[in-house]
């Protein structure tokens, strides 16, 4: 599969070339490896999902991703070029945006206010002409609000603009920290376990907007996931660790009948 | 109405005035806590460094003077012409921004991720290496700070009132420079919060001061942040520095107003900017009016020296977070 230039999935999405490519990443901490010589790509279009057990180093691998751990091997290639040795907020800059396990908002700040920043990025007027405020930076902040409603629209969270978010339930804090992530408008979108602690119907309504954003930005999507259920579900291809080693990758159904999956999944004894 | 009563309303005022004082030197506390979870014991020491440059150039004084001199056998003192007060704040603003480049640069960014307990260990250090190193550019000798604020009662202000009260009332006396510093920190802390929260910095700001990791996802340097943070900490501290130098002429001492910080930030709590204004308000009137009422007639005087600790302790035993600060909660 890694051969071709693109793909087309069963329901007919063309998938392009590869946004990111991972080479030989091996992440260790003191005396424990975390990540083992892994390697996967994710490609322009595509619902790209890590799974595994407990510990296995999902969140490790986000992280590297968008470089809050740097791998001590390996390479990471981002829109075809190597990615040498960047800070987090650069690599947000590149166009890469992530939700967290635990959600991460701003707390003290209203739905509005943690969605536009994720605007941040595209924002360029300097200090002085914002402390003016009139002018530059006035007109900057209404463009970036017009893009900032559609995504308010689109999630259905327009009743709770301006609520600070420290006060919503977990559905909805999920929903807006989904929507600080599109507001940079992302080459690369990770979602770190966008479902994990929701009941079915809170997990319905997060997989149909995973899946709108896919298909209505265009947005590149990799996301770790622990129900193995959803994931068969919206994931074009799979990528499946265990103990910081990859041992399975490929579509939902490649995936399903490996044999290594299926022990890691079911608690086969390690040798 | 008796004097007396008029007396009281004097003295409530005096006292909400001598809080805004308070509230300046708080509020520098406050932002830097707020960003990066530092306390920074440095504020007071920030406001006198801040203060002696100001003077410094408003006196045309060569910084290093005495080393210079001691090193190469010169005789050097003045550049020659007193810089206009408005120029001289300008000057030590830009002296300030720096000094917020060179913390970030060679103590922050080495301190990342440390404990608190750390960071305040290094600010500790940070006040003490400012303290010297304000003597050894500007001289150790007291000086005299005026930048055309105007001092002394409010003649208008007691002619007005006079009226009011019977034969043995002249009028309310208040400070002309306490007025001026009431205005000019409604000003700041006016367009602090504006800034805070109409523009994309103050945004981001405030991003910071939630969450450090949320804030780098989505492209916030954390570094860029401090630096902002302590420059606008920096440009408090040069106003408190310029109020209270004038009020009390710029020394050693000037520092210490740290210490009555303390209990307005106990007050208000830590991670609040209303909170610095109206802890700084309640001590500075609380105090006053401790002392017109209850420690003059009955204590012997001289009140005003611990009453904002013993109100600061009440509040620790009472309500620890303070009036606004975030609850502490602790998941077992």
């Amino acid at each position: 599969m890694n051969a071709i230039d693109s793909y087309i999935t069963p329901d007919g999405r063309t998938i392009g070339a590869p946004v990111m490519e991972m080479k030989n990443i091996t992440l260790r901490f003191g005396g424990v490896v975390a990540i083992k010589d892994i390697s996967f790509d994710i490609r322009e279009g595509e619902i790209r999902a890590i799974i595994g057990p407990n510990g296995a180093g999902k969140s490790s691998m986000l992280n590297v991703m968008n470089g809050f751990y740097h791998p001590q091997e390996g390479e990471v290639h981002f829109r075809g070029e190597k990615r040498g040795p960047m800070r987090p907020h650069q690599i947000a800059h590149q166009g890469i945006a992530r939700t967290f396990q635990n959600i991460a908002l701003f707390k003290g700040m209203s739905t509005l206010d943690n969605i536009m920043t994720g605007r941040l990025t595209h924002m360029k007027t300097g200090m002085f002409s914002q402390i003016k405020w009139w002018g530059a930076a006035q007109r900057e902040e209404v463009e970036n609000r017009e893009l900032v409603e559609k995504i308010i629209d689109f999630l259905e969270i327009q009743t709770i603009r301006k609520t600070p978010v420290g006060r919503l339930p977990y559905g909805l804090q999920k929903r807006v920290e989904l929507g600080r992530a599109l507001a940079a408008e992302p080459k690369l979108l990770l979602l770190d376990e966008p479902m994990a602690g929701m009941n079915v119907e809170e997990k319905e309504d997060m997989s149909r907007f995973i899946l709108d954003v896919n298909d209505e930005f265009g947005t590149t999507i990799a996301l770790i996931e622990h129900d193995m259920g959803v994931v068969m579900d919206i994931a074009d291809r799979v990528v499946v660790m265990d103990y910081g080693k990859k041992i399975g990758d490929g579509t939902p159904e490649e995936v399903r009948t490996n044999q290594d999956v299926i022990d890691a999944y079911l608690g086969v004894a390690h040798d | 109405m008796s004097a007396n009563f008029y007396f009281g309303v004097e003295v409530f005022l005096n006292g909400l005035m001598a809080g805004v004082m308070y509230s300046l030197v708080a509020l520098g506390f406050v932002l830097i806590f707020k960003a990066s979870g530092i306390f920074n014991y440095a504020q007071g020491v920030m406001a006198l460094f801040a203060a002696l440059t100001l003077v410094g150039f408003q006196n045309g004084q060569i910084p290093f003077a005495h080393l210079i001199n001691a090193i190469f056998g010169t005789d050097l003192h003045h550049f020659g012409w007193h810089m206009p007060a408005f120029l001289a704040i300008l000057c030590a603003l830009g002296v300030m921004i720096l000094f917020a480049f060179i913390v970030e640069r060679y103590i922050l960014k080495h301190l990342v991720n440390q404990e608190p307990i750390i960071l305040f260990m290094a600010t500790i250090g940070l006040a003490y290496f400012m303290e010297g190193l304000g003597d050894l550019m500007w001289g150790s000798d007291i000086k005299k700070l005026d930048v055309g604020i105007p001092q002394g009662g409010n003649i208008w202000l007691e002619e007005k009132t006079a009226f009011l009260g019977g034969e043995d009332f002249y009028g309310f006396y208040l400070d002309n420079l306490d007025i001026w510093a009431t205005v000019l920190a409604a000003i700041l802390v006016t367009s602090l919060v504006l800034f805070s929260q109409y523009t994309k910095t103050g945004r981001a700001l405030r991003a910071v001061a939630d969450d450090h990791q949320a804030a780098l996802s989505v492209g916030i340097s954390l570094r860029t942040i401090w630096v902002i943070v302590w420059s606008i900490a920096g440009f408090v501290a040069l106003v408190a520095g310029i109020m209270w130098g004038s009020k009390s002429g710029v020394q050693f001492s000037l520092s210490l107003i740290a210490l009555k910080a303390l209990p307005v930030l106990m007050l208000g709590g830590f991670t609040s900017i209303p909170g610095a204004i109206i802890g700084g308000l309640i001590i500075g009137v609380g105090e006053k009016m401790f002392e017109f009422l209850i420690g003059a007639p009955f204590l012997g005087g001289a009140t005003e020296n611990w009453f904002a600790y013993m109100l600061a302790l009440l509040f620790l035993v009472f309500r620890p977070q303070g009036l606004f600060g975030e609850k502490i909660i602790e998941r077992v």
